[in-house]
């Protein structure tokens, strides 16, 4: 190995490495330290002489208790859960099948089809909102989880199908063809033989799919109206701010309680999750 | 499937005689299909393309009939052309908006692939608690853009501002900076959120990279006496080229199409300053109803994804050739 200075070591890698640390996790510090703060402490003037932002001497759960009485909170959270899961678990099973058809089969078009999902990532949802809340209200689905529920595999299915066919690639053939010559079917020797062997790609794919859908803005703004069918970056958006007035104490607690269902997610599939990013890149 | 008369295509046929004639036939009929390479094909691949037709093919082409004629909320419109085209070219906030775009993906992407860089060079090293540290660095790409950029926006606050406190107190500046309430700022500001945000991203992805580069390469190229700055010129970064082109490509349509850091941390504002496109054409199709003026202006967006995306294929099937 390479050998350096210990001075070297401390100007090349610790400093810049902590301040990497100090700047990712700094905002989420402070939204847990606006959380737990009184309002009087809150909003006290930046040149104020005894003024200490960084942390709090009289902690409260006031904003919490706030957010989870006066607001509809928890239905929010209810809301962008049960989205989130039933979008996901549409688009694994789509991608599943359509990832496995163009690894595998053979059929006229493979190669264009191929490409033309993956095209579909030219067309970011912030292009197709417009045209898409009419279809939804020509559906009736205006206002209703379904209209989130179809319009999230839009770009989640893509997403999936390419990241599942480039896994379904590195298993070898030959698994399949014992299965065959042992007399199970087509679609047999793919549901028993293929799909299990492929859990930590389907994983990887599915809390991708899962945080992808938790964060969705867009569509979730456009279509839906009434407080209590919101998600929660759509509800934190519309209900606690009002007029010109933000509730910060609110806002922060809103931000941390909605972040930590992902960041548990993923904390605990961390290591698919880095997989299935890399694996992703790697095609 | 699971039905053990029917089931295992060669082995059932004796005992199919005993099933009722039409049902025994119907499967044979479909289990024969499956087999079938192009028919299977066909069916699974069905409710993606479904799916997909349905919800990106047919808006799309209804956005560009949106963008062609004066539609608007409570009125069909009809066909006017390139009108609204026109319209958008000569509305000086559109000029703003897309430039704003171009400035906000350039800087972005730039700054994020530089630190993300940085940042998984320096997560390759071994280190006492790295795996909690790599764990943690991905959080700002977790957690919901909206959800993050508010702590953003609280910290860049005109009177609570902690970044104005902490630079006061320390002694840089004498009065207060105008994060968010001066245009050229909120734009850097926008930038420095984005980047904040898709940081780890680039880190881990090129991290990944990074570990499949054989470590013999670089000891070979330092017993040749290259330093540090030259290993990593001329050893590490052709070979990361590959992945490095699939996450810019990766940032750049998501960040070129961004709406939802800029809605939260600024609307728009001060003035109309900050609108990216995809806030315009919200504020303009949405906000104000004008359905076919929103759509043409948000259409404005696929040229530019459309050549990044065309070099990004263009460059994958090279490398696939060699």
């Amino acid at each position: 190995m390479l050998i350096e200075r210990r001075w070297k070591k401390w100007v090349f890698f610790y400093i810049p490495l902590t301040i990497f640390v100090l700047g990712t996790l700094f905002p989420f510090y402070w939204m847990l330290v606006t959380a737990i703060r009184p309002d009087a402490e809150l909003y006290r003037s930046w040149r104020a002489v005894n003024n200490a932002p960084f942390w709090t001497v009289q902690p409260t759960l006031e904003h919490f208790r706030d957010l989870m009485e006066k607001t509809t909170f928890p239905r929010w959270l209810w809301n962008t859960f049960f989205i989130a899961v039933i979008s996901t678990g549409i688009s694994l099973a789509c991608g599943l099948l359509a990832g496995y058809a163009l690894a595998r089969l053979k059929f006229p078009m493979a190669g264009a089809l191929g490409t033309s999902i993956f095209v579909t990532y030219l067309v970011p949802p912030t292009l197709l909102f417009i045209p898409l809340a009419d279809i939804i209200r020509d559906l009736q689905l205006g206002n209703t989880p379904w209209a989130l529920i179809l319009t999230y595999p839009t770009f989640l299915i893509p997403f999936s199908t390419w990241l599942l066919m480039g896994y379904f690639k590195t298993i070898p053939k030959e698994l399949e063809e014992c299965a065959r010559i042992d007399g199970a079917t087509r679609f047999g020797a793919m549901t028993r033989i293929i799909f299990p062997i492929a859990v930590p790609g389907i994983l990887s794919a599915g809390i991708f799919a899962f945080t992808l859908s938790w964060n969705e803005f867009i569509y979730a703004l456009i279509f839906l109206s009434s407080p209590e069918r919101k998600t929660v970056p759509v509800g934190v958006v519309s209900e606690l701010i009002r007029g010109d007035i933000y509730f910060w104490g609110q806002l922060m607690a809103g931000a941390l309680l909605g972040s930590i269902p992902v960041a548990l997610v993923y904390s605990f599939f961390v290591e698919y999750y880095v997989t299935g990013l890399t694996g992703s890149v790697k095609g | 499937m699971k039905n053990p008369i029917a089931g295992g295509a060669g082995r059932a046929a004796p005992v199919e005689v005993a099933l009722p004639h039409s049902r025994a036939s119907q499967r044979r009929t479909l289990t024969g299909l499956l087999e079938n390479e192009r028919f299977l094909a066909l069916v699974l691949l069905t409710p993606t393309v479904l799916i997909l037709g349905m919800f990106i093919a047919y808006p799309f082409g209804m956005g560009v009939w949106f963008a062609l004629s004066s539609i608007s909320v409570g009125n069909p419109g009809h066909f006017v052309g390139l009108k609204n085209f026109v319209k958008a070219w000569n509305d000086s906030i559109f000029r703003i908006a897309f430039w704003n775009t171009s400035v906000y993906t350039f800087w972005a992407t730039i700054f994020k692939l530089v630190l993300g860089m940085w940042l998984a060079l320096l997560l390759n090293r071994h280190f006492r608690g790295k795996r909690i540290v790599r764990a943690s660095m991905l959080l700002p790409f977790i957690v919901p853009t909206v959800l993050s950029t508010f702590a953003w926006r609280w910290m860049f606050d005109p009177t609570f501002s902690v970044l104005n406190w902490t630079l006061y107190k320390t002694g840089f500046i004498v009065t207060k900076l105008p994060f968010l309430s001066n245009g050229d700022w909120a734009l850097w500001c926008a930038i420095v959120v984005n980047t904040w945000r898709g940081m780890p991203f680039f880190a881990i992805t090129l991290l990944a990279g990074l570990q499949t580069i054989n470590t013999d390469l670089h000891e070979a190229a330092s017993l040749d006496g290259a330093n540090g700055w030259k290993r990593f010129w001329y050893v590490t970064w052709p070979l990361l080229k590959p992945v490095t082109v699939v996450v810019v490509v990766f940032s750049i349509i998501q960040t070129f199409s961004d709406f939802q850091l800029i809605y939260v941390l600024t609307g728009g504002g001060p003035a109309n300053s900050t609108h990216l496109l995809a806030t315009y054409a919200y504020q303009i199709g949405v906000a104000a109803g004008l359905l076919g003026e929103g759509a043409a202006i948000s259409l404005c967006m696929l040229p530019v994804l459309f050549v990044v995306v065309w070099i990004q294929l263009r460059y994958l099937r090279r490398l696939e050739g060699a």
